[in-house]
């Protein structure tokens, strides 16, 4: 077993960001993901790296903007009413195809809410929550080990494909420990190189970026070009987790830290014979619709479970399309629903 | 193999501490562990706790519904968990602080005077590590030694002079008030 550390899954995300090669960092403190601050401000300045508290989260974003612009691995990350703050900026960097990672370590909502673990953002994740026709590569962890591995894809993703990612966390994964086996530490000079970065146009015609294009053709253009991106990526990278599906009657749909609490239900559920799996996203952008779809055929009801009033719930139902039963079960607020709950919710849909 | 513990007292009682110990000798023993805090806006003299779950498998929910073992360290905790321990589990109460038992059959309570035995050590600080060693005892799947050893790294650097020696020994006071005679 490679050698493992007691981690928050904020340390993790952080830890395995500077060994990602990321090398600058902005952001302002919010509850519940201030560790991801400390943990930068102590260890980014080692690694050869530039922590800075920004005066604002949307100042925080824009200093990402400028960073990524250079070709840097840049990482800014907040909580849910911080990262609406930073939802102009996302758009900035969506419309100038700059690559950046967002952490944000969701809390009950709306409004200020509270500092408990919720769902509420599935919408501004994945839909757009800045303006403009753009998306976001978002990725759902649900253990610290898995915020680590996904920490260090989104900042492959989102060089790779020119998008910005944001990694969809809660409250209770920020602030639980558990084991991590970390990954080897990559040297940003060994990374792919980005000849379209603002490096000094010395010997070379100069760099434009900007989210910037009066003429309508043009910007038609640019758009056309970028969602020709997005095809490929909702083609190549869609990802997801099943867990005793082969047989199931009920298929709960869940993801994050509603995604691994499911697990324990599916295992309860089992223990007293009752065929129920799980399908857990790990990608909410793109979504796994085809393999929901295909499950969709054959069991009896697809029973999504949330910490929010049903937002991926509407792309579930995308992914049925009327096949099956499609019903919900969630708590708001930042209200953890417990196995036994879930499991009695499963046992109406046998 | 699935158990569970609650660590609850008052903020400043080193609770989290605790639970922070017996995870890391999960880890090293080579279970899968998460260590949850509650973390709510918390201060020192409100409440505090934290959830535990040790397996040899992956852990799904790291909230236990039923825990096998609450170390409870002020009467308040023990009125807020009591009624939720699993069957056959075990309860363990720092009566230094707590004037009564068990109002349950089919829970084993565990009467442990955690601060006196602190304050007979000569450090009133390690009446935490106390209790958590009658955790140990009333749990039996991680053993004694491992905990020390994540307690001697837990406290790192911060140790200074005879206090992993002092926390080790209230380890093994509270441990024997819980090993079944």
């Amino acid at each position: 077993m490679a050698d493992r550390q007691l981690m928050t899954g904020n340390e993790a995300m952080a830890e395995a960001a500077i060994r990602a090669g990321c090398r600058t960092y902005f952001g302002y403190p919010i509850t519940p993901q201030n560790e991801i601050l400390e943990y930068m401000a102590a260890h980014l300045p080692r690694a050869g790296g530039t922590f800075l508290q920004a005066e604002s989260e949307v100042a925080a974003i824009n200093m990402c903007y400028g960073a990524a612009a250079a070709g840097v691995r840049t990482m800014t990350s907040s909580s849910s009413p911080g990262v609406s703050l930073k939802m102009e900026g996302i758009s900035y960097l969506a419309g100038a195809d700059l690559p950046c990672v967002i952490l944000n370590v969701a809390r009950g909502g709306p409004g200020l809410g509270n500092i408990a673990p919720a769902q509420g953002d599935y919408f501004q994740a994945t839909k757009g929550g800045g303006h403009g026709d753009y998306r976001l590569i978002v990725l759902a962890p649900s253990t610290a080990q898995e915020a680590a591995d996904l920490a260090g894809l989104a900042f492959d993703l989102s060089d790779q494909y020119r998008v910005p990612a944001l990694i969809l966390a809660d409250g209770m994964l920020g602030q639980m420990m558990e084991p991590v086996a970390l990954p080897p530490h990559r040297d940003p000079a060994t990374l792919p190189p980005k000849p379209w970065a603002l490096t000094g146009a010395k010997g070379r015609d100069p760099n434009y970026i900007a989210s910037f294009a009066l003429e309508p053709t043009v910007l038609r253009d640019l758009n056309v070009r970028r969602h020709a991106r997005y095809r490929e990526i909702e083609a190549r990278e869609v990802r997801w987790e099943e867990v005793a599906t082969a047989d199931a009657e009920v298929l709960l749909v869940a993801y994050g830290t509603m995604g691994r609490i499911a697990k324990t239900v599916v295992r309860r559920g089992r223990e007293r014979g009752i065929r129920v799996g799980l399908l857990r996203p790990i990608t909410l952008w793109p979504f796994p619709y085809s393999p929901i779809r295909k499950l969709a055929e054959r069991v009896r009801a697809v029973l999504t479970v949330e910490l929010s009033a049903g937002q991926m719930w509407e792309d579930v139902r995308l992914a049925v399309e009327g096949r099956c039963a499609t019903p919900f079960y969630g708590e708001m607020g930042g209200v953890v629903p417990t196995p036994s709950e879930i499991l009695t919710e499963v046992m109406r849909h046998v | 193999m699935e158990r569970a513990v609650v660590f609850a007292g008052f903020g400043g009682q080193g609770v989290l501490l605790a639970g922070k110990i017996l995870a890391r000798a999960g880890m090293k023993a080579g279970l899968e562990v998460t260590w949850l805090p509650s973390y709510g806006p918390e201060m020192r003299g409100g409440t505090a706790n934290c959830t535990v779950v040790l397996s040899d498998e992956p852990i799904g929910s790291p909230i236990a519904e039923s825990p096998d073992v609450v170390m409870a360290m002020n009467g308040p905790s023990l009125d807020r968990f009591e009624s939720r321990v699993a069957k056959g589990g075990a309860l363990i109460i720092n009566s230094s602080l707590i004037d009564r038992g068990v109002g349950r059959a089919d829970v084993r309570g565990i009467l442990v005077p955690a601060n006196e035995l602190a304050r007979e050590l000569g450090e009133p600080r390690v009446a935490n590590m106390v209790a958590l060693g009658a955790v140990v005892g009333a749990l039996g799947v991680v053993p004694l030694a491992a905990v020390k050893e994540a307690m001697a790294a837990e406290l790192g650097a911060k140790a200074r002079g005879n206090i992993v020696a002092l926390n080790a020994e209230a380890l093994d006071l509270g441990h024997a008030k819980a090993e079944v005679t």
